[in-house]
């Protein structure tokens, strides 16, 4: 028998009694009541309406706060579990229905549902949360928004178990954006009890103090170390976890995070680099999802001459090699998005672009347009994301000398990349990824080809774009309207081009000794469906 | 000794000024560094109004000189500000970080002492001899591995293929809890509390960045030894004491090595140094909870307040240090102070 950690944890109580003056975590023995998982990323907060509250916090709302809903689960081909977008299920609530107009939703709460000190979780707590929510602002207020959530007055406590959504517009958004991290459910007594002057929404308390009904409550919190979550027995919002402990200890080196794993000492490796993923792949269980929603590209900037002739978009979009880039940036993880039928008639998406490799047809192309002699451009990516845009920006520029066009790297510091690529929008050429949590092609598109919007790092306007957007983004995907108008913004992003796909990337994870992982739109960890294989 | 001590007490106040010049340029240098960290704050997926809540919340609307005048006033009141990336006041923050990094630090700095200076003696008091080339071959690696190529390797070969190391997870292992904080350091606070379980648990954590950062400060440590010695042994003094009779020993330590020390101990203040910067590559393969990844995080996301403490922490260690190094001057080299003012 090996001696690992992992087999002193199983065996923990028998160990401890031979260590009386260990001031160690009491262990008691079981199939596995301690799951250990290492992650590359800092939990900043507990607190997810925080200003400042970063990605990987995220997973607090998720484990240790309740929704009213969540999205159901689905097997993937390769046999993985994944989020179900389509599939709208009950956590906090019960039930809800929404009226004729679409304008009002009604949700009943679940009559056993507790906060952890034991007070039922009412309508009033739901309301509180929601008012801050939309009241905060910054990222939770933008993301309710998505839903047509703006005011409190737009939430009402009816009865402590009847809660009420009025809408000023009828959206398919609307049910979904609750199903989010954001609109989580906070026991308000608590959070009330510790407001003062300054801070009316109690953000100083519950970025240390999470107050929740959620399944796990958190133990212990080091910054920067680790977060220890314990199962809350009293939990209503889904079947209960089978694990009652769950260590998460931050390891920033990829390297030591692939030999924690390959020793088995830690049960999970979350988010681990393309190239660690495949090579693991042999030996471990490694989970490769695509990341919902979400596509790497190469932008083109509207407001540089040379972009604005539609032969040298078209010609870099031919000439760019999408299969050397996916196994080079990639290590063949994700899905190709290159190579796709020129006709459309499916809403799927993220789809593959109708363009490959084809250097003949790209030089044909740059000979039509206005600059047969080339032209040289700056290339810009960004020094945060080099691990993809690099390999990617360093073929691409190959590829493009043989068209003709002469691009020179720049790598922009990644606390300036946000400012440069996004907000200032003042990069001609450059490597760009957006991921949208509501999973469809018009939220994408909002984001990324509406005139002004963040994502539109190309400065892209075409105002029959912008018009589908909006008359598609709160239509329902059943109506009959939906899919050709659909149809119609992909072949307008297809032919003008501010965008070229280039794959979809994956969110990797392996595990050892552990099962139950589950792929979500919001690229954290949910803890609530992990189980023990019982073996390393 | 009035003497000594007015020049110590000058080397005081010449700090002064060191540290003022640190609180404006660290002001300005943090506002001059790319990236807005409203835009950073914001988060994903932020529209302009909502950028420009948190440029309000973050005080970063009022003009540069009315924010320099708010952050000296707190300064004065020892508030450091607060970090918005981990939402702790940065003060709180250095505290619980500070006493991880000098931990570190200084026992490698002692395992490394402790091999160097008898090598670099032995070395030069055998010029050219089997224990020279190890000395040599030693300082040659030292200076020419990285430190965090360094630790992998150890990992790989401790922990992944031989199984004696401990898991690479930081201070303690989490069979462990934190010993109750006194110094911060978990080797003195476990042994206040006569804890030796903890203690031993901590001491096998550090045991692999230990070696790692002692074999990159072996390097310049065993070579200052080295050429001082050999230096000293060559002096005039050395021969009339040999050519007096003087012992062996006697000759080698009393005179010579005591001769030594002095641009040793200046070497010392320098590996100490960039070690401190050098460590910022160990904490991260180690996952070490130190300083210096939490400097780097805090600049990556233009965490101003917190960029501005920790260099004037550092500042201060560094003021400190030099001070330290200034007094065992004298302690060596009792004619400090007494000719110069």
């Amino acid at each position: 028998m090996s001696f690992s950690r992992r087999s002193f944890l199983q065996t923990g109580a028998a160990l401890m009694a031979g260590l009386p003056l260990a001031r160690a975590i009491p262990v008691t023995a079981a199939p596995l009541d301690t799951l250990v998982i290492a992650t590359g990323q800092t939990i900043n907060s507990l607190d997810l309406h925080r200003t400042g509250t970063n990605r990987p916090s995220y997973q607090i709302a998720i484990n240790c706060y309740d929704r009213l809903i969540t999205f159901g689960s689905k097997e993937l081909e390769d046999g993985s579990l994944s989020f179900d977008y389509t599939k709208i299920e009950p956590e906090l609530a019960e039930s809800w229905t929404t009226s004729e107009d679409g304008l009002t939703i009604t949700f009943k709460l679940k009559p056993n549902a507790v906060f952890w000190d034991g007070r039922k979780v009412t309508a009033a707590d739901v309301k509180w949360s929601f008012d801050r929510a939309v009241s905060v602002g910054g990222f939770p207020t933008t993301q309710m928004q998505a839903g047509g959530l703006t005011r409190p007055d737009q939430f009402e406590a009816v009865d402590e178990e009847t809660f009420v959504v009025k809408l000023d517009q009828a959206s398919k958004l609307s049910l979904p954006d609750l199903a989010v991290p954001v609109p989580f459910i906070i026991n308000s007594e608590v959070a009330k009890a510790n407001v003062t002057e300054d801070d009316p929404w109690a953000m100083e308390y519950l970025h240390t103090n999470p107050a929740g009904s959620g399944a796990y409550k958190v133990a212990r919190w080091d910054n920067g170390q680790q977060i220890v979550f314990e199962r809350f027995d009293g939990w209503v919002g889904g079947p209960l976890p089978e694990i009652p402990r769950v260590i998460q200890r931050e390891v920033p080196s990829p390297a030591t995070r692939r030999a924690l794993v390959e020793r088995g000492d830690v049960h999970i490796s979350f988010d681990i680099p393309d190239k660690d993923a495949a090579e693991l792949a042999d030996k471990l269980t490694v989970y490769s999802t695509p990341i919902a929603n979400t596509i790497h590209v190469v932008g083109i900037n509207y407001e540089f001459e040379p972009f604005q002739d539609s032969n040298v978009r078209k010609a870099i979009a031919y000439a760019i090699p999408y299969e050397e880039i996916f196994q080079t940036a990639a290590y063949g993880r994700g899905a190709p998005l290159w190579g796709g039928e020129a006709e459309i008639s499916d809403t799927v998406w993220p789809r593959k672009s109708p363009y490959f490799t084809d250097i003949e047809k790209a030089q044909e192309l740059m000979a039509a347009s206005a600059y047969p002699e080339g032209f040289s451009v700056p290339m810009s990516i960004s020094t945060d994301l080099s691990s993809w845009m690099e390999p990617t920006a360093l073929l691409i520029q190959e590829a493009l000398g043989k068209i003709g066009i002469t691009t020179e790297i720049e790598k922009i510091p990644g606390a300036n990349w946000r400012t440069a690529s996004l907000v200032e929008k003042r990069l001609p050429l450059h490597l760009e990824n957006f991921g949208g949590w509501l999973d469809t092609p018009d939220y994408y598109f909002f984001w990324a080809y509406m005139e002004g919007n963040l994502f539109n790092s190309s400065n892209y306007a075409n105002a029959e774009v912008q018009a589908l957007t909006e008359e598609t983004l709160p239509m329902a995907q059943d109506d009959p309207q939906y899919l050709p108008k659909i149809s119609r913004m992909f072949e307008i992003a297809f032919e003008d081009l501010p965008r070229i796909p280039l794959y979809q990337p994956a969110l990797n994870v392996a595990v050892n000794g552990a099962e139950g992982y589950e792929f979500w739109f919001h690229r954290q960890l949910d803890i609530r469906s992990l189980k023990g294989t019982g073996e390393a | 000794m009035s003497g000594r001590a007015a020049a110590i007490l000058n080397r005081v106040a010449q700090a002064v000024p060191v540290v003022i010049g640190v609180v404006v340029i660290s002001f300005l240098l943090t506002r001059a560094l790319p990236g807005d960290p409203a835009v950073q704050f914001a988060g994903v997926a932020a529209t302009p109004e909502s950028i420009e809540q948190v440029r309000v919340a973050l005080g970063l609307d009022k003009s540069l000189p009315e924010q320099f005048v708010i952050y000296v006033g707190q300064l004065i009141q020892g508030d450091l500000g607060q970090s918005v990336s981990t939402g702790r006041p940065v003060s709180v923050e250095l505290a619980s970080r500070l006493p991880a990094s000098l931990e570190l630090t200084l026992t490698a700095l002692i395992v490394s002492c402790l091999i160097a200076i008898p090598l670099g003696v032995l070395a030069a008091t055998k010029p050219g001899s089997w224990i020279d080339q190890l000395c040599r071959i030693l300082v040659t690696a030292g200076v020419s591995l990285p430190t965090f190529f360094t630790g992998i390797v150890l990992i790989y070969v401790f922990y992944y293929l031989l199984g004696i190391a401990p898991s690479p997870l930081g201070r303690l292992d989490f069979i462990y809890l934190e010993p109750p904080r006194v110094t911060g350091f978990f080797l003195i606070d476990a042994a206040i509390i006569g804890d030796w379980q903890t203690w031993f648990g901590a001491l096998k954590q550090l045991i692999l960045p230990a070696a790692t950062l002692a074999l990159f400060t072996l390097a310049p440590i065993a070579r200052m030894t080295r050429a001082a010695m050999l230096s000293a042994l060559s002096a005039d003094f050395v021969r009339t004491a040999r050519a007096a009779g003087l012992g062996r020993q006697k000759v080698l330590f009393g005179y010579a090595f005591r001769n030594a020390l002095l641009p040793v101990v200046t070497t010392l203040g320098m590996v100490f140094s960039f070690v401190l910067g050098a460590n910022v590559l160990v904490e991260k393969v180690f996952a070490w909870p130190g300083i210096g990844s939490y400097a780097v995080e805090a600049l990556v996301v233009s965490d101003y307040a917190a960029v501005q403490g920790f260099v004037l922490a550092m500042a201060m260690l560094f003021v400190l240090l030099n001070l330290i190094i200034d007094l065992t001057y004298t302690a060596i080299d009792p004619r400090f102070g007494t000719s110069a003012k």
